[in-house]
């Protein structure tokens, strides 16, 4: 019996017997696709009618000024329909579920823009949509719950283990192992087993084909250095795909938290504390004990708050081809504070892992020197958590007066 | 040889009973009791699940044992532990249950190595695919432990014959699709499936998901050659303590 999906000894599919025929099934009609380039083209015409792609790359001048080093250049992954990255995934997985003729999409999410890419990906094409969501992530993410509510899904808040994204990812488990038949599993990142992780990053490298492009129009030369924040790992896999064969560095960056000693905080490639291990449907590095029990993460950002991470940025790491940082939550505050008052932009908490990292090596880089920095999504998902870390008064008194109005 | 030890036991009788429990749920004092209370009450083998933080083919039952069993602090080390005790203590094949990467972490030849010094017979690893199982298969045959593996309702003939050539001591068949602890319709397409399971292998054929009374029991009868109880037992055991446990034990025949 073959194995199949191995980046360096990281990967592979390990899923209960039952699941056997459903990836069988995936697998054929993930490699009919890849094999089809009127696929790709369908896939390429609906981002460009329905996600606004190609998304722009935009020169950052100020801040390129206020640092004084690299030539910053920041991919809009933001400016995709419903917000995120996560719009090129969905759309591509949807387009195969319309091949396999299923009629009912399931879906985990953490911050919920997964979700929400998923509940929109669902409306359009006419599936029924349930969307996992850890009762933590619910909590921090209300209003990308409405959004997905009013998209017409059903939300089910996950009460087990962490209550983060790793139980919706369990959860959605479950609830294929049950409904398969007519039921997809939109996996949001490029994790779980095989054929999840090459497939997600295939539709994500979107980003950096066109990220590619864009800079030889703009500079007429490449990248000294790309840099996205790592979750699962799918706008980095996005990205760096655009790079890979070129002498561009790629450099990953997970969510230090409050600090890699504290022992709070989601580094699975940055830090010690990770090792390799198999949970979820694939071998990668899990922040887990001696004993093999996955530990609970933290991160300011839901979406980086993972445990695992795609095997093939596992891959790239072992191979020395990716460089992996963690930015902590103090810094991505700091990041995301200058790039608003800077270029007018709000990135995600998540992308601005990479903005801070960037930020960190930019100075000390040449004036001819040009960096990538990838805005994976729109930050306005995360008014409550900003607001509560900059304990803004006026915000606090918005909400006490929404709220009375609602008692009245 | 677990296959041995099944055909013989079922020289003396029409169906085996194979029960499930979560080691250290509630907690391992009641652990080391509900399995006296099982082996005295009449069951044949049992499955001692080491708990794990991500069992995702487990239902809800399983699911909040395995996270209870785990918040008391249990160690695979304590695991390994209560499996020595209760095979020293009871004369009657155990098997553990778990998922791979508790195999994995422990390093899977010392994990196989310290199961047959702990009297075990056998696995069942169900995240763990005959594809992606050399490593487990060549430790568990090294130390003569029976690796067990899974018939899925939707599992083809053709791949139920490759699974069962990596196979030893029975096979585990799954009743219906999903996870373990719901409904079960025990009728008419089952037995057709089972027939499959028959003709696919020459191990013995253990069926489980959904069982949870004599009818479903009865039902196996003649069809498979071991019955197995898992959630059931665990909210009889939730609801009425062990002693409820004795008591739904003897019920099932």
């Amino acid at each position: 019996m073959d194995k199949r999906g191995y980046f360096s000894g990281f990967g592979g599919c390990f899923i209960p017997e039952i699941l056997n025929e459903t990836f069988e099934e995936l697998v054929k009609a993930y490699e009919a696709a890849k094999a089809d380039p009127a696929f790709w083209q369908e896939y390429i015409d609906v981002m460009s009618n329905y996600s606004c792609r190609p998304t722009p790359l935009t020169f950052a001048e100020n801040l390129t000024n206020h640092f004084g080093g690299a030539r910053i250049y920041i991919k809009r992954e933001d400016l995709n329909h419903t917000g995120a990255h996560k719009a090129n995934n969905v759309m591509g997985q949807g387009l195969l579920v319309k091949r396999m003729g299923k009629k009912r999409v399931i879906a985990e999410t953490g911050a919920g823009q997964h979700g929400v890419a998923t509940a929109t990906m669902a409306a359009r094409m006419g599936f029924e949509c349930t969307i996992y969501m850890g009762e933590e992530d619910v909590e921090r993410q209300r209003p990308n719950v409405f959004w997905m509510e009013r998209l017409g899904a059903t939300v089910v808040p996950v009460t087990d283990g962490s209550r983060t994204l790793k139980d919706a990812i369990n959860e959605a488990f479950r609830d294929w192992v049950s409904n398969m038949d007519t039921t997809h599993y939109v996996l949001g990142t490029a994790c779980g087993p095989h054929p999840f992780p090459e497939m997600v990053a295939w539709f994500q490298s979107i980003i950096g084909i066109e990220a590619r492009k864009q800079i030889l129009e703009h500079e007429g030369r490449l990248p000294k250095s790309v840099y996205a924040c790592v979750g699962g790992g799918s706008n980095a896999m996005g990205l760096f795909s655009g790079f890979m064969d070129d002498p561009v560095e790629l450099v990953g960056v997970e969510a230090g938290g409050k600090g890699l000693d504290s022992g709070k905080h989601a580094a699975r490639l940055s830090s010690k504390d990770a090792s390799v291990g198999v949970a979820q449907g694939y071998k990668t590095y899990f922040l887990q004990d001696h004993d093999g029990q996955m530990k609970d993460t933290h991160s300011i950002s839901a979406g980086l708050d993972y445990v695992g991470v795609s095997p093939i940025l596992a891959h790239l790491q072992a191979i020395g081809r990716a460089r992996f940082e963690a930015a902590t939550d103090a810094e991505v505050l700091e990041a995301v504070t200058l790039t608003m008052r800077k270029e007018g932009l709000i990135p995600a908490l998540e992308s601005s892992h990479a903005f801070a990292q960037a930020f960190k090596e930019a100075p000390s880089l040449s004036k001819d020197d040009i960096v990538i920095i990838n805005q994976s999504g729109r930050g306005d998902k995360d008014i409550f958590t900003v607001a509560d870390a900059f304990n803004d008064p006026a915000w606090k008194e918005f909400i006490k007066h929404k709220a009375e109005q609602y008692d009245a | 040889m677990l296959e041995t030890t099944i055909r013989n036991k079922l020289a003396q009788k029409d169906i085996l009973l194979m029960t499930h429990i979560v080691i250290g749920y509630p907690d391992l004092d009641t652990s080391f009791e509900v399995v006296r209370t099982m082996v005295e009450a009449g069951v044949d083998l049992m499955e001692l699940q080491i708990p794990f933080s991500e069992p995702m083919a487990d239902g809800p039952v399983i699911l909040k044992a395995n996270q209870d069993a785990l918040a008391t602090g249990i160690t695979v080390d304590e695991c390994f532990d209560f499996a020595e005790k209760v095979a020293a203590a009871y004369d009657i094949p155990f098997l553990f249950m778990t998922y791979y990467n508790i195999l994995f972490k422990y390093g899977v030849e010392a994990f196989a190595e310290r199961m047959a010094k702990c009297g075990l017979c056998g696995a069942i690893v169900p995240d763990l695919p005959p594809e992606e199982a050399d490593d487990y298969l060549a430790a568990m045959n090294k130390h003569g432990m029976a690796p067990i593996f899974i018939y899925a309702p939707n599992t083809t003939e053709a791949r139920m014959q490759r699974i069962a050539e990596h196979g030893k001591g029975f096979i585990y068949c799954m009743a219906r699709k999903g996870v373990t602890g719901l409904q079960t319709d025990f009728s008419g397409q089952l037995g057709d499936h089972l027939d499959h399971c028959r003709a696919s292998t020459q191990l013995p054929l253990a069926l489980g998901f959904g069982v949870k009374d004599r009818a479903d029991v009865e039902f196996i009868k003649g069809k498979a050659d071991i019955a197995v109880v898992g959630s059931q037992a665990i909210r009889v055991l939730d609801e009425g303590g062990v002693p409820a446990v004795e008591a739904f034990i003897r019920s099932l025949r």
